[in-house]
């Protein structure tokens, strides 16, 4: 039976909470274990290294459109610019692109 | 505070045009404007949303709601963990709920960014500017449906990865190892996006599946020494 609506709604906001705050509630202090402790090391990077690609190349209309602002985005990383330039530059080069396409 | 509003301004621009397609999405799913905005206002995790969006649409139970939410949330708690491994020890317990409760996967990338130990004052400050506008986002797409053209939607749809690379580069660039396994997570996603099999499940499961394998690969054979920075 299908429950109501709110109640639905709620249970996925409390569910997703939860997953959030699990860790904070075990850990005290940092881990000192030298695999775990580089395991969290890598971590960040890599899930956010494997959500990018090729997630961009598919986000856009053109894929091809997805692949310049891949690369646009980490020449602009690499040379220093800030988060929010990064992001610009990513969404500029999608723009351009797609113009140019609709053009050809 | 000020700070992480500041980063959350970009975040919240990418998740409005995500959140317009979640909205989209939801609206084909019976949702009304309110009901997506209040889903999203306290949820603020895309995957996850979806699923429970669809869900509900084929008379899902409360019990299937919350083991699919904890399986597609899975890396929440690898980022939760990554945080608080960057709080010193003797953090209150409020402090590290305050600081997990900001978690999304935008708002740890700002987070890990910065070198400093999370504060929930800096995610806080992300966390209300991002999270209306992924909530007025939802319902203006449960709304009104398409009226952003396209060209639009399609170019605000990669400003979360712009952000993402804004994290990851920098720490490459300083840090061999991490250039590594950036090299390898980019490789070894396309292969599990593409490859047979592997491809047919969820990107969320893909996420976690080679998070976890990566990280730990690189673990056992290029471990981070006493002292170095984490």
């Amino acid at each position: 039976m299908r429950a109501n609506i709110y109640i639905y709604i709620f249970v996925m906001a409390f569910a997703t909470w939860c997953m959030r705050v699990i860790p904070s509630l075990i850990m005290k202090k940092p881990i000192e274990n030298k695999f775990a402790k580089s395991f969290l090391h890598y971590v960040p990077y890599v899930t956010l290294a494997v959500m990018t690609f090729p997630a961009i190349v598919q986000a856009t209309d053109q894929p091809l459109a997805g692949l310049v602002a891949f690369i646009a985005g980490i020449l602009a990383a690499w040379c220093g610019v800030s988060l929010i330039g990064v992001a610009s530059i990513c969404c500029i080069s999608v723009l351009i692109i797609e113009y140019i396409m609709t053009l050809l | 505070m000020l700070e992480g509003a500041r980063d959350g301004l970009p975040i919240g621009l990418g998740y409005f045009a995500v959140a317009f397609s979640l909205g989209i999405a939801a609206r084909g799913y019976g949702f009304t404007p309110l009901q997506g905005f209040i889903s999203s206002l306290f949820t603020y995790a895309s995957a996850g949303q979806y699923m429970g969006f669809s869900l509900y649409a084929v008379n899902g139970s409360l019990l299937q709601l919350i083991v699919l939410t904890i399986i597609i949330n899975l890396r929440y708690i690898l980022m939760g963990f990554a945080l608080n491994q960057r709080m010193p020890a003797g953090t209150s317990v409020k402090r590290r709920v305050l600081v997990g409760t900001c978690i999304t996967d935008e708002i740890f990338g700002a987070t890990i960014s910065r070198q400093s130990a999370p504060t929930p004052y800096y995610t806080f400050g992300a966390l209300f500017t991002a999270v209306p506008m992924w909530a007025l986002g939802t319902a203006i797409g449960i709304g009104m449906g398409n009226i952003l053209p396209g060209r639009i939607v399609s170019a605000l749809g990669v400003a979360l990865f712009g952000m993402f690379l804004a994290t990851i580069i920098p720490a490459s660039k300083k840090d061999r190892r991490i250039m590594f396994a950036v090299i390898a997570s980019f490789v070894l996603s396309y292969i599990a996006a593409t490859a047979p099999i592997v491809s047919e499940l969820s990107e969320g499961t893909r996420t976690i599946i080679l998070t976890i394998g990566i990280s730990a690969a690189f673990a056992a054979l290029l471990p981070v020494k006493e002292g170095d920075a984490s």
